[in-house]
């Protein structure tokens, strides 16, 4: 593969590109789903290809093709420099890279068990229990699981001489039950809605997730919402669970922090961000009690976005986003980090497969746990009045990132330390400045999961990524609560 | 690009390779192009081609697929071997058909003149990286004469889709598409405009940078008006936004599953007496291919007649599936419609050709201006999600050219909202339509649809911006 992509590097240099790069890429998936007693869906999938990543008269040029033939790379590196030309039709100034040391380097994720050694009839036999489970519970009108597992094999080589080989492995796994009746629909999932969890992992996460274990009792809350009275409107406290917490930090902390939004160039599409350059190093983004960082390295654990080396050959890295409240760091490129006075790219450039440019994406941005023990229950305990949200069943924010919403499939009110009464269409929203600074209890280590989110989507042409998001049940003081229904 | 005939060997050899009953392949690709820019200069320029061919197997009732890209016979033969060890380990699906033959394709309804036009233009073909950075230029030129940053693309592309099944069935559609959108950013305002069309000549970047750069003027200085419910006028754009949320119920399956909330409620006027919505793929102003993920010719079928849900559409086994279910008799026409995935799937179909019909008494969008007392004008709309799908109440934001309309004038920008707004009562609120015309957005699949008026729209929360 090496020589292949070489031929690509020879081409681009060739014709007067002052940097190449080139990735081959090898993806292999299975998705395996089921409805209501059925198998739903199966699928094996393999897509192999290569790009060719330019800068030519000082401007960008990408060209992808399927054809790993001599010709076909040729005129694939061929065409990037073509583009890179015409890019540079429309420039102000030649792209400045931060420099990068090569590197030769071998990485793959770590994992146990192949997901693809094991047999398609047991991960079937998995899910149809589950669905058996759900469905025994009256009151389920459907139930969907669903298991997924993914291999990525990488080669990439640039003209700086980098030469990384890396194969990364995830899989995921989940399921729902919903209820219809009279003029509701309610559900609940597990281990977390839109696909369940996920992770950087190899088949140990199924059996880690206990999820035949968890189906009767989530079926039985998913009908029970039917009875529970709906989600009060105002201003409240709230614990969220580490699920709902992970995708608040993914839409209100790790999305405004990408660099490339900052500096407008999501404008027309993902939007841009309130957190302008200025705020570098100056923002109390939240209480003195919010630490978070972006963390790539496999030392943070198996995440969506843990990886050996970037697609710019970077290796991973942990940034400080957040530190006692103070916001420190964005996520960068090379192309990027001189824009922060930075040196050196902060390793966060990923792309969807062998077609796709490589742009900043979330690594694994995690809220620290808090440093002093603490449970769930205790923190339930240590609240007078409130609400606790657990799994997600919306979420919404404006293009800048402030204004957020977000709704959960089932709330629990809590008075004097105890869960009173189950909640049904629980929600809040809020500024989301204002909210991180609202915070004033993070639970500790043992409660905290790094959660999966495996359908982050950006760019033109959009690209799907997986992201990593570590959380512990947290409160937050005084969240306008329940405004989802408000005059509907 | 991948031709039939090309198509129509590699299915041959896959057929010869396969040892299952039925035997479908689906064909898909193509070469796209896009060239981004922000800041005002070009950032991102990007090509790929990519062909895929999907392999259906089926043994007595078992199906399941497996795709690859690469058409050399190593590989062929892996994709065969892999579907079919998928599909041998499946359990019956006492709901799976046969696969359709050409006759069966053809479906039903008689609807011999309604043929799709032709979506491949050549002058679409052969755009070069050139021609897109010259049509960039030209927008550039546009953000600096009025001293705005722009961000946007360019972007085109040649496409096919294909299918052949062991049953004689072949059907394969080309189509080219071109699409330009713009965002113009002034200090503390954007405005935005986005089109696009098989044959780029109906495209004119320079004038859709032109009206972002006025929204984006017109509306500096936003003003901040408190949440409530408002008189809403909404571009078309931001009509396709939201509504587009709705179309994956009207679907055999989603009723069957009772995910839709059109469940106990086809038959009944679910919005106002103006509504009037068709799925129709032969539309000249629609994209897209002809026949579904089977192979079925995509019928026109009227979802929405005065306001009253008269129908959903089907795949093969979902028509079969409804026809011995309870709710058979209340559910309307029951019959394959051509609007099924690829098989095997959980979401059995759903229509992809939206054509709201035109209102009796078009009103442009000056006129629905000129008649509104106080009240609200959105370019376009935002993250758009589900918060109750029942009552089909969505959340979002409004983005990119929000104005204040008092006393029939557009007075000033205000700050974006977000709302909580049920598309059912939306429907039932409007009290003004353009001629529908065919837009595109970021939050729902392109239709043809019209702005609107609509009354008691319901903003609940204003961003700081």
């Amino acid at each position: 593969m090496k020589q292949i992509a070489n031929w690509a590097l020879d081409v681009a240099a060739m014709r007067g590109a002052t940097y190449a790069d080139a990735r081959i890429v090898s993806q292999r998936s299975r998705a395996l789903t089921t409805k209501n007693g059925k198998v739903g869906s199966a699928s094996d999938s393999e897509s192999t290809g290569m790009s060719v990543r330019v800068l030519a008269d000082g401007a960008w040029g990408f060209a992808a093709s399927e054809d790993l033939s001599r010709s076909g790379v040729q005129a694939t590196a061929a065409r990037a420099v073509e583009i890179g030309l015409a890019s540079a039709q429309v420039k102000q100034q030649d792209v400045r890279l931060a420099p990068e040391k090569p590197v030769t380097a071998e990485w793959t994720t770590l994992h146990i068990i192949d997901p693809f050694s094991i047999s398609v009839e047991q991960n079937i036999v998995l899910l149809l229990s589950i669905d058996s489970e759900l469905r025994a519970v009256a009151g389920i009108t459907l139930a969907e699981t669903n298991l997924n597992f993914n291999r990525e094999e990488q080669w990439f080589v640039s003209s700086e001489g980098s030469d990384i080989h890396q194969t990364k492995y995830s899989a995921g796994a989940g399921y729902t039950a919903y209820a219809f009746a009279g003029n509701e629909i309610q559900k609940r999932s597990y281990p977390n809605s839109y696909g369940g969890q996920w992770q950087n992992k190899g088949y140990e996460l199924i059996e880690d997730l206990k999820l035949l274990q968890n189906a009767r009792r989530i079926a039985e809350e998913a009908v029970a919402l039917h009875h529970a009275d709906q989600c009060p409107e105002g201003t409240f406290d709230i614990i969220l669970d580490s699920s709902q917490l992970g995708l608040q930090i993914h839409e209100s902390i790790g999305h405004p922090i990408e660099l490339d939004r900052v500096l407008g160039m999501e404008a027309n599409f993902a939007g841009t961000s309130f957190l302008t350059l200025d705020k570098l190093r100056t923002l109390r983004y939240g209480s003195e009690l919010v630490n978070v960082v972006a963390d790539a390295r496999q030392e943070h654990g198996p995440g969506l976005g843990t990886f050996g080396f970037d697609d710019e050959g970077v290796p991973a890295q942990c940034t400080p986003i957040i530190a006692n409240g103070l916001f420190t760091g964005y996520l960068s490129s090379r192309e990027t980090a001189h824009t922060i006075d930075e040196n050196r790219s902060g390793g966060t450039m990923r792309a969807e497969g062998w077609n796709r440019l490589p742009m900043i994406r979330m690594t694994n941005i995690s809220l620290l746990p808090g440093e002093k023990p603490l449970t769930l229950e205790q923190l339930i305990a240590s609240t007078d009045h409130g609400v606790l949200m657990q799994t997600n069943r919306s979420w919404s924010i404006d293009d800048k990132r402030y204004n957020f919403q977000f709704g959960c499939e089932i709330g629990w009110e809590i008075k004097n330390g105890k869960r009173l009464r189950m909640i049904k269409n629980p929600s809040y929203s809020g500024i989301t400045t204002e909210f991180w600074n609202s915070l004033d209890a993070i639970c500790s280590r043992d409660e905290w999961t790094l959660w999966g989110t495996p359908n982050c989507g950006k760019g033109q042409p959009q690209q799907v990524m997986g992201t990593g998001h570590g959380a512990a049940p947290s409160r937050f003081r005084n969240i306008k609560v329940g405004s989802a229904y408000k005059g509907s | 690009m991948l031709t039939k005939d090309q198509a129509g060997d590699i299915f041959d050899r896959i057929r010869k390779l396969s040892i299952a009953d039925e035997v479908e392949v689906v064909f898909s690709g193509g070469r796209f192009s896009l060239t981004r820019f922000a800041n005002n200069v070009i950032h991102q320029n990007v090509e790929d081609e990519n062909h895929v061919v999907s392999v259906r197997t089926v043994f007595a009732g078992r199906t399941a697929r497996a795709t690859t890209n690469k058409f050399d016979n190593e590989s062929l033969r892996r994709v065969v071997e892999s579907s079919e060890a998928l599909a041998k380990v499946q359990h019956p699906d006492p709901d799976l058909l046969s696969m359709p033959d050409s006759r069966d394709a053809e479906g039903t309804a008689d609807q011999s003149a309604s043929q799709v036009p032709s979506r491949y233009f050549p002058e679409t073909a052969a755009i070069t990286p050139q021609l897109r950075a010259d049509g960039v230029k030209k927008i550039v030129e546009v953000a600096n004469k009025h001293k705005l940053a722009t961000a946007g693309i360019f972007s085109s592309s040649e496409s096919v889709e294909g299918i052949f099944n062991s049953r004689d069935l072949s059907k394969w559609h080309t189509q080219t598409l071109a699409e330009v959108s713009i965002t113009m950013l002034a200090a503390d305002s954007s405005g935005w405009q986005k089109a696009n069309s098989p044959n780029v000549t109906n495209l004119d970047p320079n004038a859709l940078a032109e009206i972002a750069a006025r929204k984006a003027i017109d509306s500096a200085h936003p003003k901040e008006i408190p949440a409530g419910k408002y008189t809403v006028i909404l571009e078309p754009a931001a009509v396709l936004d939201i509504v587009g949320f709705m179309f994956w119920d009207y679907s055999g399956m989603a009723i069957l599953d009772q995910r839709s909330f059109l469940t106990g409620r086809i038959g009944s006027k679910l919005f106002g007496g103006n509504i009037t919505v068709w799925d129709d793929v032969t539309h000249p102003l629609q994209t897209g291919c002809p026949f579904d993920g089977e192979g079925m010719r995509r019928q026109i079928v009227p979802l929405v007649e005065d306001g009253i849900i008269e129908r959903v559409v089907y795949a093969r086994a979902t028509a079969e599936r409804m026809r011995r279910s309870e709710q058979r008799d209340k559910v309307g026409p029951i019959a394959p419609t051509g609007h099924g995935f690829a098989l095997p799937n959980e979401m059995g179909e759903m229509p992809v050709n939206i054509v709201f019909a035109t209102p009796r008494d078009p009103q442009t969008l000056a006129q629905m201006i000129a008649s509104t007392e106080r009240g609200v004008l959105v370019t376009r709309l935002w993250y758009i999600r589900e918060v109750d799908p029942y009552e089909k109440i969505v959340t979002g934001m409004t983005r990119d050219g929000s104005f204040l309309v008092q006393d029939g004038r557009l007075r000033q920008g205000v700050r974006n909202f977000r709302f909580n707004q049920s598309v059912i009562h939306m429907l039932s609120s409007v009290e003004a339509m353009s001629v529908p015309v065919r837009s595109c957005g970021e939050e729902s699949f392109d239709m043809v649809v019209p702005a609107m008026k609509i009354r008691d729209f319901n903003f609940t929360e204003v961003t700081k911006f």
